[in-house]
C-alpha cells in the first residue's frame, strides 16, 4: 500500500528529554564490539579532552527516532513495519554527544517517494540540548519493500 | 579534540588498511537490546523467511557502526567525526552458526577540506557484496 503523502512536512518533537547515561553508552559500545576506553572510562575521556565519556558516532539512533516513531506507527501513514529495512542514514555533528547530555529531538518527515516497487520515507531529526544548544542532525531513510506495488 | 592523525601528513588517496569485523547472532541480539530495534528480521529466522528474506539479516546500523569504529580507530578520537553517512546497498545475512558473517571495511582519504578536515570514503563488504555505498565520513584531524 502506498504511504500517505499527507505526512510530508509533519514535525514531531519529543515530549520529554533523553538523558544520555554512561551505562547506556557502555552498553551500546559493547553491542557494536568497540572496546575504545573513551566510551567507558571517564578518566580516559577527560585525558582526550572531553568533559565525560563520548557516545559512538551512530549512538543517536537510540533516541533520535523516538519522536518520529510516533508518526511511523500512525495507522493513517499505512506503513507495514514487517517490510521495513533501512535505506540510508546520516549523522551531522555540531559537537559529540556526551554522557550527561539531556537531549530533545524534533523529527520532520521530509520526503516520501516511490522507487520501483518500494516506498522510501525520509525523516530529519534535529537534536538539541534542553537549553537549546544544537548537537547533531540525523537523516534516516527507511524502505518499505513492495510498498509501492 | 585529540585526533592522532595529522592533517599535514595525510594526502588524498591515502589508504586505510582493511579490517574484518565479525557479526554473529549474539551480536545482533546485543545490538537489538542496546539500540531498541527489536525488528524480528534481525533475530528470528522463521519470521525473516516469512517476509521473503533468505535468513536473519544484520541491522543496517550494526554495519554502519562497524564503519564508524573503523574511522574512529583510525583518527584516534570518536569526537573527531563531524559527519557520517551511508546508503545500505545490500543485506548482511547472518547464519545461525559459530562463524556468522564477516564485514570487511576499508577506507581512502578522498578529499582534503578546510579547517583540517578530510573526507574518508569507506568500502564495506560481506559475502563478496558491497553492503554500504556512498559511505563517507568527514573527520577533524590534528
Amino acid at each position: 500500500m502506498a504511504l500517505n503523502r499527507d505526512f510530508v512536512g509533519r514535525t514531531y518533537t519529543s515530549k520529554s528529554s533523553y538523558e544520555v547515561s554512561r551505562v547506556k553508552i557502555r552498553e551500546f559500545a559493547a553491542a557494536i564490539g568497540d572496546g575504545n576506553p573513551i566510551y567507558r572510562d571517564q578518566e580516559a575521556a577527560k585525558a582526550a579532552g572531553h568533559p565525560d565519556v563520548v557516545a559512538p558516532p551512530t549512538f543517536p539512533i537510540v533516541f533520535s527516532l523516538q519522536s518520529g516513531g510516533e508518526a511511523l506507527a500512525d495507522p493513517d501513514l499505512g506503513l507495514n513495519f514487517a517490510m521495513v529495512v533501512h535505506g540510508e542514514q546520516r549523522f551531522e555533528y555540531l559537537r559529540p554527544v556526551y554522557a550527561g547530555d539531556e537531549l530533545i529531538t524534533s523529527s520532520t518527515i521530509t520526503d516520501i517517494r516511490s522507487a520501483g516497487r518500494n516506498e522510501l520515507l525520509t525523516v530529519r531529526s534535529d537534536v538539541t540540548t534542553v537549553a537549546g544548544e544544537p548537537v547533531c542532525v540525523t537523516y534516516n531513510t527507511i524502505v518499505e519493500r513492495g510498498g509501492a506495488a | 579534540m585529540t585526533a592522532t592523525v595529522k592533517y599535514d601528513e595525510v594526502e588524498v588517496g591515502h589508504e586505510i588498511p582493511a579490517v574484518d569485523y565479525s557479526v554473529r547472532r549474539l551480536n545482533l541480539v546485543m545490538y537489538a537490546g542496546a539500540s531498541g530495534d527489536f525488528n524480528q528480521i534481525h533475530w528470528n529466522e522463521r519470521f525473516a523467511k516469512t517476509v521473503g528474506l533468505p535468513d536473519v539479516i544484520a541491522h543496517g546500523m550494526y554495519t554502519m557502526a562497524q564503519g564508524g569504529r573503523f574511522v574512529t580507530d583510525w583518527v584516534g578520537d570518536p569526537g573527531a567525526v563531524v559527519d557520517y553517512g551511508v546508503r545500505f546497498s545490500s543485506m548482511v545475512v547472518v547464519p545461525d552458526d559459530d562463524n556468522g558473517a564477516t564485514i570487511t571495511v576499508s577506507g581512502v582519504v578522498e578529499e582534503k577540506l578546510e579547517d583540517k578536515r578530510v573526507v574518508v570514503a569507506l568500502t564495506a563488504k560481506a559475502n563478496d557484496a558491497r553492503v554500504l555505498s556512498k559511505a563517507r565520513a568527514v573527520v577533524q584531524l590534528a
